[in-house]
């Protein structure tokens, strides 16, 4: 009995071994290679390049107005501005900042989640329906890829205009629904993380197509729709031209729109410059996205590879 | 094992439909996002078709017109010097950057880098940025008002440094685009780098394949396809070139002017001009001219991959 035991253990401990080692291999992709300073410190140079432009924002956003002009751009000001500015911002006009992160709120959470939504729903029945018309359907998601979507916000307007829809939330959230990129990335994740087995299996315990979708597909395919997620929620968090052309009433503008409409009163007749609301209101604007990237790195990563696998 | 083998004819026809019954319900799940996808897609394309064959006139009102808008198009300097423009930041933006984000994504990956994962979270981070918060910041940053750029030309001793001069302004702008997509496209690069199997970096190994070769052998033809993704995406968006030139024009409205892209003529024409008809055409050129470039691109992309 031992001896039979004996050899069997070391087997699996000689593979585990070497599984980890590969693991580790892996890890460290190519050649198990010293850490190099030389490159550390050029990219530390890029490093630079990429944080000055947001070290000054930070820093700004701590300065009166009068500072601004007065002291060097990435030393402190003469006094510590920061709370008074964002108070400043969020009061301005009745409060109009905030009414803004309300409506992008808005534009994000029914767009970005619709998008989300329809390209996961989409996706999934691309990868795993071998339906009639399927391959027309690719071509031609994949064919408005390539048309540059301004060539298209003209023409957009034009039709929202007769339905009278434009200069309200559904000129903006429509639009935001179709992400086929976010189509694209589910297609390729369906197929790879959800075993056609499953379903058939699921089917002949006589569960629907939609039932079978939605208590077993979407559990595999969370890192993928994570990832879609993300992109369309930085997609409708940042659109700045389809609401700039759909809206006239600064009541629906999203924080891009009247954050720049606030740096454009700085010019013109009447000018009235309010560059330290303009730069605090814009480091306000970026926090929540930076947050919700850094906070589900693990996830959009994840599903970003398994994106690339198909390639 | 016997049915599929030889199955009565009688027996193969339903079974075969019922097959395909199940199959078209693939149909209810892309339904949803193929009627939206008519509506802000399709729609809009066929009508910006239709809008570009007429024309608003004094007289007469709305007419067909046939292809004239097309031909006023071709022979529109305002148009060719915006086409000129965006081409001449799509050939010299476009390499900067994607070689920046290969440079990263191969720095990232190799192992030889400290705090890797650090590195790879911060090249992204502009990526995040609203392109209007980023153009702001940048713009301010450039201005001689209480940017950077004055501190910098206090220090040098006279105006050393001016970003929004007009044989500078493509620059300025090339260089927003440019810290705002590195990282995009640095993890595009990086992932597909992930994908390549260890076998290969061993045998490149056993092989004594150094770090460079490893890189040129292995790793650059790896990830040949994500590279002409990449490009493809820069030249869709180097055409469509708008938010940047419109949100830095009133810091310099004498340089940027309102044709100064094809796609800021277009917005121009439109909402200040009223002239529809004519932007649609303009829009419709651009978009063809995006099309067959993106098309050969891709072609001779796979085509290099063949060989």
């Amino acid at each position: 009995m031992t001896t039979a035991t004996a050899p069997r253990t070391d087997t699996v401990a000689v593979t585990t071994e070497r599984q980890g080692a590969r693991r580790r291999f892996a890890r460290s992709s190519p050649t198990h290679s010293k850490k190099s300073v030389v490159l550390t410190i050029v990219m530390a140079l890029y490093l630079l390049y990429t944080l000055v432009p947001l070290a000054w924002l930070v820093i700004n956003a701590t300065k009166t107005q009068p500072d601004l002009f007065s002291t060097f751009g990435l030393g402190p000001g003469n006094s510590f501005a920061l709370f008074d500015n964002i108070a400043q911002t969020l009061t301005y006009r009745d409060g109009i900042f905030l009414r803004w992160l309300g409506n992008t709120l808005l534009y994000v959470v029914v767009g970005a989640g619709g998008a989300t939504l329809l390209a996961t729903l989409a996706g999934y029945g691309l990868a795993k329906y071998n339906f009639r018309g399927r391959k027309a359907v690719f071509a031609v998601v994949l064919g408005a890829i390539a048309v540059p979507g301004t060539a298209l916000a003209v023409p957009t307007f034009l039709l929202f205009s007769q339905l009278g829809i434009t200069n309200t939330p559904w000129a903006i959230i429509i639009p935001s629904l179709i992400s086929p990129f976010g189509l694209y990335l589910i297609w390729v994740y369906a197929t790879d993380a959800i075993p056609t087995e499953l379903l058939e299996a699921a089917r002949m315990d006589g569960a629907g197509e939609f039932r079978t979708f939605f208590t077993i597909s979407i559990r595999l395919l969370t890192p993928g729709i994570v990832t879609v997620l993300l992109f369309a929620v930085v997609a409708t968090w940042n659109n700045y031209f389809l609401p700039l052309i759909m809206l006239s009433d600064p009541a629906w503008y999203p924080l891009t729109v009247g954050l720049n409409q606030w740096n454009a009163q700085a010019t013109g007749v009447a000018a009235q410059p309010i560059y330290n609301l303009v730069i605090t209101g814009s480091l306000l604007s970026i926090i929540p996205i930076v947050a919700a990237f850094l906070l589900l790195q693990r996830f959009w990563q994840s599903g970003l590879t398994a994106g690339s696998v198909k390639e | 094992m016997t049915t599929t083998a030889a199955p009565p004819p009688a027996l193969r026809t339903p079974q075969r439909k019922r097959r395909s019954r199940i199959e078209d319900r693939g149909w209810l799940f892309v339904a949803p996002f193929a009627l939206v996808f008519a509506l802000v897609f399709l729609a809009p394309l066929a009508y910006s078709v239709y809008l570009s064959l007429f024309r608003d006139q004094l007289i007469g009102g709305n007419a067909f017109v046939g292809l004239d808008n097309y031909i006023a198009a071709f022979g529109d300097s305002k148009f060719w010097d915006g086409f000129g423009r965006v081409l001449l930041f799509l050939v010299v933006q476009v390499p900067i950057m994607l070689l920046l984000a290969l440079g990263a994504a191969l720095a990232i990956d190799s192992a030889r880098l400290h705090a890797a994962g650090f590195y790879r979270m911060v090249i992204f981070l502009p990526y995040a940025v609203p392109a209007v918060v980023a153009v702001l910041m940048w713009g301010y940053i450039y201005g001689d008002q209480f940017g950077l750029t004055r501190n910098l030309n206090d220090l040098l001793g006279g105006q050393v440094v001016q970003p929004f001069l007009p044989e500078w302004m493509l620059l300025s702008i090339g260089n927003i685009v440019t810290w705002q997509f590195v990282g995009y496209n640095m993890l595009i690069f990086y992932s597909s780098l992930k994908t390549i199997p260890n076998e290969l970096y061993e045998a490149a190994s056993i092989d004594g394949a150094g770090a460079w070769r490893t890189i040129f052998s292995i790793k650059i033809p790896a990830v040949r396809g994500a590279v002409v993704i990449a490009t493809i995406f820069s030249i869709i968006g180097s055409f469509q070139l708008f938010n940047e030139p419109n949100i830095l024009k009133p810091l310099a409205p004498n340089v940027i002017s309102t044709f100064f892209t094809p796609n800021m003529y277009a917005y121009n024409l439109s909402f200040a001009g009223q002239q529809y008809n004519y932007a649609a055409t303009i829009a419709i050129i651009m978009g063809v001219i995006t099309a067959v470039i993106a098309y050969v691109v891709q072609l001779r992309g796979s085509r290099q991959e063949a060989r």
